[in-house]
């Protein structure tokens, strides 16, 4: 277990609450794959010290979480090249490596840096990729996470999610009415958490925009629930939706320009779209069931909702500007809710419930569906944006943690705070 | 000018002296009891709360009322079954005294607060504290209650009273709250 110290530091600026609010993320694999690919990532060449940022060991790390590498432990590596004149292929053969990770870091003048690295192919010596990257002074672990996505790239032939970020809501909880609801975005890897906003009342359902630079949420400020846009870096934000009644579950449609969003201001609960900037609202669905819980295909073509006007909740699809609800989830039991498409648009991801609330996938093209996770209370399930894990909250002792899974239910970790629950992670888009 | 410094002080002494006892009635600790009249320090303060506020328009008693912890009105969380948002049997005399209540007290509201247990997803458990504070505000209403009298916000599984992850806290998180505005 690696306690995450830099994390630490980053939040004892805010205030006295800094304990309260949990402290790092920590992350645990729990289960990886079997056939994990060797991998050597030697540590840069740095001139000065202490070193800027171990980049070496933030990719190792990334690459490890991952649960499709197994990259050899630093202590074992037989020799330390930075430069491919320096490497002598048979030793890297000789302990098992199919590739090999060399670079160094060099200070660039202007107070940043200039990140160089290679990957090499231990058996053949030819170099797989190779990239100089100039890295501001405080964006050199960004650089190591955009080294990590060239790495899975270049060996799996798969985008890689390692330079993006999650948000998700924290609760430090003192007794039933007296709570602090913090929504923090932090990266992929746990680190570097900030909060965006922080309140006494209930914060929920944070939702990406697009282009990564906004988050839609629902907050309970004014005691009623009501769905606010901000801008991540400014702090900017604009009440969207408010009014009698429910006001959540908010989701970007593709353009960035609307939110679906759940409203029951006559009473019961409908799926709208909502035009951000100018306010304007078209109704979706009239059901006099519980319609909710929306999300877009990526293309935008479509939306899938909850409703349970079947009975139990049951996931459904309506077109972007309304007409008829087709039922999607058949044969998988009586509680299906909270879908969201894969990135590719030919899966759903969904809580099912049945004797336990689990993390269920189902292919759209196919009708067959499988459990991906087996403990008793898990939601709120999120994809990462290259389609390769699912981010979710689960049961963890009184309150809640995150986990991730592999789309193939091979590879699990979990993502805690050292105090504390955290809940409903979203993953963000990959950096544009 | 020192006369109006006078003044004020003098007024502002009597006014301490008169807080002062005040608060000395309520506590007949001291040798002389005063003003004994055999209630306990909480109905007595609540008594007092009930005259500060109804003053004028004639329900302080019926503050006085909704502050008694012997009446049903004492009762301000309605439990649900698993799944339902229908109002147990065993809550309808306490759903009654509220709707009568309200009924002969027209200028008092209230606000419904529904709450679902923490199974399943949050945002269809939002609908579902929806449900039942919608559910109990349409009792009220049927009993006596205006519907301009009853408002209702859902809370989903956001604010549970009892956080154990079995039947027993569930059941005490399916619930609706009734809160009377101040």
């Amino acid at each position: 277990m690696k306690w995450l110290t830099s994390l630490v530091l980053s939040l004892a600026c805010f205030t006295a609450n800094a304990q309260s609010a949990g402290g790092p993320l920590v992350i645990r694999i729990t289960q990886g794959v079997e056939g994990a690919l060797p991998i050597a990532i030697v540590p840069f060449e740095w001139a000065g010290a202490p070193m800027p940022t171990d980049i070496a060991q933030v990719v190792s790390s990334d690459l490890t979480r991952s649960g499709r590498f197994n990259p050899m432990p630093r202590n074992d590596l037989p020799s330390k090249p930075s430069d491919p004149t320096q490497v002598n292929l048979k030793e890297w053969r000789a302990v098992g490596m199919d590739n090999l990770v060399i670079g160094r870091i060099t200070a660039s003048g202007d107070g940043g840096y200039l990140v160089e690295f290679r990957l090499l192919d231990a058996f053949t010596g030819k170099q797989l990729a190779g990239f100089q990257i100039p890295a501001a002074a405080n964006a050199l672990r960004l650089t190591a996470h955009q080294i990590s996505d060239i790495i899975y790239k270049t060996l799996l032939n798969v985008p890689g999610a390692f330079a993006t970020r999650i948000a998700y809501v924290t609760v430090a909880r003192r007794d039933a009415k007296n709570s602090t609801y913090r929504l923090q975005i932090a990266d992929a890897d746990g680190y570097d958490a900030k909060t965006i906003l922080e309140s006494p009342q209930p914060l929920m359902s944070p939702a990406w925009a697009p282009d990564g630079n906004r988050l839609a949420y629902v907050s309970f400020e004014e005691r009623n629930s009501a769905i606010y846009v901000q801008d991540v870096r400014s702090g900017q934000r604009k009440k969207v939706v408010s009014g009698a009644g429910i006001n959540s579950a908010p989701a970007f449609a593709p353009d960035g320009q609307r939110l679906a969003v759940t409203r029951s201001q006559d009473g019961n609960p409908d799926i709208y779209v909502v035009d951000i900037a100018s306010g304007q609202q078209t109704r979706l669905t009239t059901h006099e069931a519980i319609d909710t819980e929306a999300a877009w295909a990526p293309d935008g073509s479509a939306i899938v909702f909850t409703s349970d006007r079947s009975g139990g909740p049951q996931i459904y699809k309506v077109a972007p500007t309304g007409g008829e609800a087709r039922r999607v989830t058949f044969n998988m039991g009586n509680y299906n809710s909270r879908a969201s498409y894969s990135p590719d648009g030919q899966s759903l991801v969904m809580v099912n419930g049945g004797s336990g609330y689990r993390i269920a996938l189902l292919d759209l093209k196919t009708g067959s569906s499988r459990n991906l996770t087996g403990s008793n209370l898990d939601e709120s399930p999120s994809f990462a944006p290259n389609g390769s894990m699912i981010i979710y909250a689960t049961m963890a002792g009184r309150g809640t943690e995150l986990a991730a899974v592999s789309v193939d239910g091979s590879i699990k970790q979990r993502l805690a705070l050292q105090q504390g629950e955290v809940r409903e992670p979203a993953w963000g888009p990959l950096r544009q | 000018m020192t006369r109006a410094i006078l003044k004020t002080t003098l007024l502002l002494a009597a006014v301490l002296v008169a807080t002062g006892c005040s608060s000395l009635n309520k506590k007949p600790a001291s040798g002389a009891a005063i003003e004994n009249r055999g209630l306990s320090n909480g109905e007595m303060s609540d008594i007092d709360a009930a005259r500060s506020k109804g003053a004028g328009d004639g329900s302080g008693a019926g503050a006085a009322e909704l502050n008694d912890p012997n009446s049903p009105l004492a009762v301000r969380v309605i439990y649900f079954d698993y799944d339902s948002s229908d109002v147990r049997a065993d809550f309808e005399s306490v759903v009654q005294a509220h709707a009568s209540f309200l009924a002969s007290h027209p200028q008092t509201t209230v606000t419904l607060e529904g709450h679902s247990d923490e199974r399943g997803s949050r945002e269809y458990n939002l609908a579902l504290g929806e449900r039942r504070a919608l559910s109990l505000r349409r009792q009220l209403v049927l009993l006596g209650a205006t519907a301009g009298q009853v408002k209702t916000v859902s809370y989903g599984e956001e604010r549970p009273v009892a956080e154990g992850h079995d039947e027993q806290s569930y059941s005490q998180n399916r619930r609706a709250e009734i809160v009377y505005q101040q």
